[in-house]
């Protein structure tokens, strides 16, 4: 068997002396050190699937817009519409370069009339902040705080999700719904509670400072245990928002391709008046888009499919995996890749090349997965 | 603590082998199992195939990543073990009876002696 390969010195999650006591397999990602499962993937995956499960998600970044500007630069700066946004409420953005390419995909709270709250890609913080800045050169309605440093952060997906928020929080507080946020001060600093994922399932994502980081995960890991779930690692979360075909940005999203390619047209408004990347989004879609993020499924017993494995149509090779893995839900490979309009309808028969041999594919709607046809 | 039967003979990359048994069976160690979880697939190498001590002969696909097997020693594949086409999982069960991978006819019975005995692979992977 090959051994993994050692790397460069990492960043640490508040969170590191937990993952080694709960066992947890640690791997660099995004510049960070963190736990990629604890007992397995699979069984981490159903356990989000049937009961619930706890993720540390401390490597994303937050950013915190504010001033009397903020909402209009956010629209600058950004693809969706967050004027739309009542205090409390959320939504999926595109941070992109002039290009179109996407530099971050990102969720925007809105927490009050002159305030939004921006979680972030870990890899992406710097770029992200970078362009920020740029954007916002000039306005003096505008402030922005990078509080990625001071923040840790958990996710609890699946159906008993809720019943950990009562754990947590008590009878009272309610499970936030989708899209919504709500803010509390805590005994160091703000806690940001959001009703989000990347998995699919029900959920909430809950950002507290650093320093208050270990008790509330050991609270909250109480609580997981006694709904009958689990720590979760990295790996179950890839296989959970893979199946879901929710793109990761570094293998699906890249400053290369804009997010029309990437099948996210849905969270670009192109009729606010304007937007950085707005000129070159309107130029491709009068274009015509040269490829698009494809989902597909592996036929039979194979290997499964691997980020750069190639991909054929009728025996040419028309592009290649971006995420492949093995479904734990669906039991066969699944992957995403750009492949021309052409071939990304579903029923198209394709071959991903594992190791110079090629095995049947189909494409398939996204989700890949879902709790109704399963 | 992992299991390593005191009969077989092991590589630093965590593959065993039974020399005493013609053809003698190879496959991963439990220790390499959990490392790996979830094993999905197993590609086999090709029965008649001669390989020599390290070569990559087989691979083993876990839901994480794709994982080289290597020939302990010399000699020839002459049996697969195809019950891991369908049940890949056999690794991950029961690694040193039913999720062996393959048998070879070895070349030289001896040059097992130069692999690591159990207690060396114990103090390898402590």
């Amino acid at each position: 068997m090959s051994d993994p390969v050692s790397l460069a010195p990492l960043q640490r999650s508040p969170l590191h002396s937990v993952h080694v006591e709960l066992g947890g397999r640690l791997v660099p990602f995004a510049g960070w050190e963190m736990p990629v499962q604890f007992s397995s993937i699979v069984d981490e995956h159903k356990a989000v699937r049937e009961s619930v499960g706890v993720f540390d998600i401390s490597h994303m970044g937050q950013i915190i817009v504010s001033g009397a500007g903020a909402e209009d630069f956010l629209n600058e700066a950004l693809t969706n519409d967050c004027s739309v946004l009542a205090p409390g409420q959320g939504q999926y953005s595109l941070l992109l370069n002039e290009a179109g390419g996407v530099i971050d995909d990102l969720i925007v709270y809105r927490t009050s009339t002159k305030e939004f709250f921006l979680v972030v890609n870990a890899s992406r913080i710097t770029e992200d902040w970078q362009q920020l800045q740029k954007v916002a050169a000039g306005r003096e309605d505008v402030e922005l705080a990078n509080a990625s440093e001071a923040t840790a952060g958990f996710a609890v997906q699946g159906p008993r999700s809720e019943a950990v928020c009562r754990h947590l929080l008590g009878e009272a507080a309610p499970c936030p719904p989708r899209n919504s946020i709500f803010v509390a001060v805590g005994e160091s600093g703000f806690m940001w509670l959001c009703g989000t994922g990347y998995t699919g399932e029900e959920g909430f994502e809950f950002f507290v400072p650093k320093a208050d980081a270990e008790g509330w995960f050991r609270k909250i890991l109480a609580a997981v245990k006694e709904e009958g779930g689990l720590p979760c690692g990295l790996g179950a979360r890839d296989t959970l928002r893979l199946e879901m075909g929710y793109p990761l940005n570094g293998n699906d999203l890249s400053p290369e391709r804009t997010p029309l390619q990437a099948g996210l047209g849905f969270f670009v408004k192109l009729e606010k008046s304007s937007f950085v990347g707005r000129e070159a989004l309107l130029a491709q879609k009068a274009a015509g888009l040269p490829d698009k993020l494809t989902a597909l499924k592996m036929i039979g017993a194979c290997p499964p499919p691997r980020p750069h494995y190639p991909v054929f149509a009728d025996g040419q090779k028309v592009g290649e995996v971006c995420s492949g893995t093995q479904s734990p839900s669906l039991g066969c490979g699944i992957a995403m890749a750009y492949l021309p309009l052409s071939l990304s309808v579903p029923g198209t028969a394709l071959e991903v090349e594992v190791r110079g041999r090629r095995f049947p594919a189909e494409v398939v709607k996204k989700p890949v997965y879902s709790k109704k046809n399963s | 603590m992992s299991n390593v039967p005191d009969n077989l003979r092991y590589r630093e990359s965590h593959e065993w082998i039974d020399a005493t048994q013609e053809p003698a069976p190879v496959g991963i160690t439990d220790h390499a199992q959990a490392e790996l979880t979830d094993v999905v697939f197993v590609e086999l190498p090709k029965v008649g195939a001669q390989v020599r001590a390290g070569d990559q002969v087989a691979v083993i696909e876990s839901v994480k990543a794709a994982s080289d097997i290597y020939a302990p020693v010399s000699g020839e594949i002459v049996e697969i073990n195809e019950a891991l086409t369908n049940e890949p999982g056999l690794i991950n069960t029961d690694p040193y009876l039913k999720g062996w991978i393959f048998k070879m006819k070895v070349a030289d019975v001896s040059a097992a002696d130069f692999l690591l005995s159990s207690d060396a692979y114990r103090s390898h992977i402590a």
